[in-house]
């Protein structure tokens, strides 16, 4: 289980309809690769951020595929159209089955 | 002393060029909101030595300067986060927490951060921020001192910081720690180690310079705990002290000696008027 696992999205809280938003996700994790030994020469097992996906209004809008060669604390930035009020809904997927989510509401208007 | 100063300057305008920062006129404002000073005029004591004082901010690319105008952008403010928790977290025999006696560091911490390293007059010493915590923690809390340049104490450096960014750096030179600065002062302008090279051969003589793939800066510490790109973390001055006196090939002081702490005060005081950055971004 990975220790201090703290997810954060920038979203803004306001956008016209139709407006294209930048959305700013960041999750801080060790992105554990599978490759370090620990100071006795026995291999860390591999403890990462697999998957990362955002939702809107349950619609797919990203769905990211993550490898032991991303480093830690993983950051994405992307750009989503918002066409009406809704919910952004991230998530998170862990090696350990831990799964993190967020969700954060955008009005219109 | 005139003429020495007219030549510093002519190798400024001269350097200038050649210094690579894109946008040299850029300001750094953070969120928005927090305008930060940094580039300003000496402090009085410099005499003459800076043309003009210069965050490291300054001699940064594009992008690593715009890493700083966000919080959420700014790898630091995680660590900051991370303190947050141990600021509320009881340990030690006393069984009390930071927030125990200081509350919420939004309230109790304003400002702090510009004034250290300070005179302690119950200790009767200078003090740096790092000692001041520790000293908490084992007289306070009950609890065993961080290591000096560890993960916890830079971070609850930054958290402590962060309440006084915008604000000048304003540490005290005068009265009890005058000769604790001067000291320091001695020790910036000696050379050390195989090559030969004092703090201020590179950063007084060849700011704006190229040291291998590098800008040298003026080596202010106004943002320090600094997040470097090179190491992905917080990284406190006496981290920074030390790795630079081992590039002159020396055997360098521990970060914590007394040594490094006068060192601290003085080149603190050098920035006296730049805008305590911390955690700022550096490569």
């Amino acid at each position: 289980m990975a220790e201090g696992v703290t997810p954060r999205v920038k979203v803004p809280k306001k956008a016209d309809a139709g407006e294209v938003i930048t959305i700013k996700t960041l999750i801080s994790h060790p992105m554990e690769s599978g490759q370090r030994k620990d100071s006795d020469g026995n291999v860390i097992p591999q403890s990462i951020i697999n998957r990362f996906t955002c939702e809107f209004n349950g619609e797919n809008v990203i769905d990211i595929k993550m490898e032991p060669a991303m480093s830690t604390n993983p950051y994405f930035e992307f750009d989503a159209k918002v066409p009406e009020a809704g919910d952004f809904k991230f998530t998170w997927y862990d090696d350990d089955g831990s799964i993190y989510e967020e969700v954060k509401s955008v009005a219109v208007g | 002393m005139k003429f020495k100063a007219m030549t510093a300057v002519a190798a400024l305008l001269v350097a200038a060029p050649i210094m690579g920062m894109a946008d040299e006129e850029a300001e750094l404002v953070v969120n928005g909101e927090i305008e930060m000073v940094t580039k300003t005029e000496p402090p009085a004591h410099l005499e003459g030595a800076l043309p003009e004082i210069m965050s490291g901010w300054r001699f940064r690319s594009d992008e690593t300067q715009q890493t700083q105008m966000d919080d959420f952008d700014n790898p630091g403010m995680i660590f900051v986060d991370q303190a947050q928790a141990a600021w509320d977290t009881a340990e030690g025999s006393e069984g009390k927490s930071c927030a125990s006696c200081h509350n919420e560091p939004a309230s109790s911490m304003e400002g702090v951060r510009a004034v250290y390293p300070k005179w302690n007059e119950e200790a009767g010493e200078v003090r740096t921020l790092a000692m001041q915590i520790n000293d908490c923690r084992e007289n306070q809390m009950g609890a065993e001192p961080w290591k000096y340049t560890g993960n916890e104490m830079t971070a609850m450096e930054a958290l402590i910081s962060i309440e006084s960014r915008g604000m000048p750096v304003n540490v005290a030179i005068d009265g009890p720690a005058q000769s604790v600065w001067e000291e320091g002062k001695e020790m910036y302008y000696t050379r050390y180690g195989q090559l030969e090279l004092s703090c201020a051969n590179c950063h007084e003589d060849n700011y704006g310079n190229m040291i291998r793939a590098d800008h040298l800066s003026q080596g202010q510490i106004n943002g320090f705990p600094v997040y470097r790109l090179k190491n992905a973390k917080l990284n406190g001055s006496h981290a920074r002290f030390k790795g630079c006196v081992r590039d002159t090939r020396a055997e360098t002081f521990k970060p914590g000696s007394p040594e490094f702490v006068a060192l601290e005060l003085y080149v603190a005081s050098r920035g006296n008027g730049l805008s305590v950055e911390a955690p700022s971004v550096r490569n």
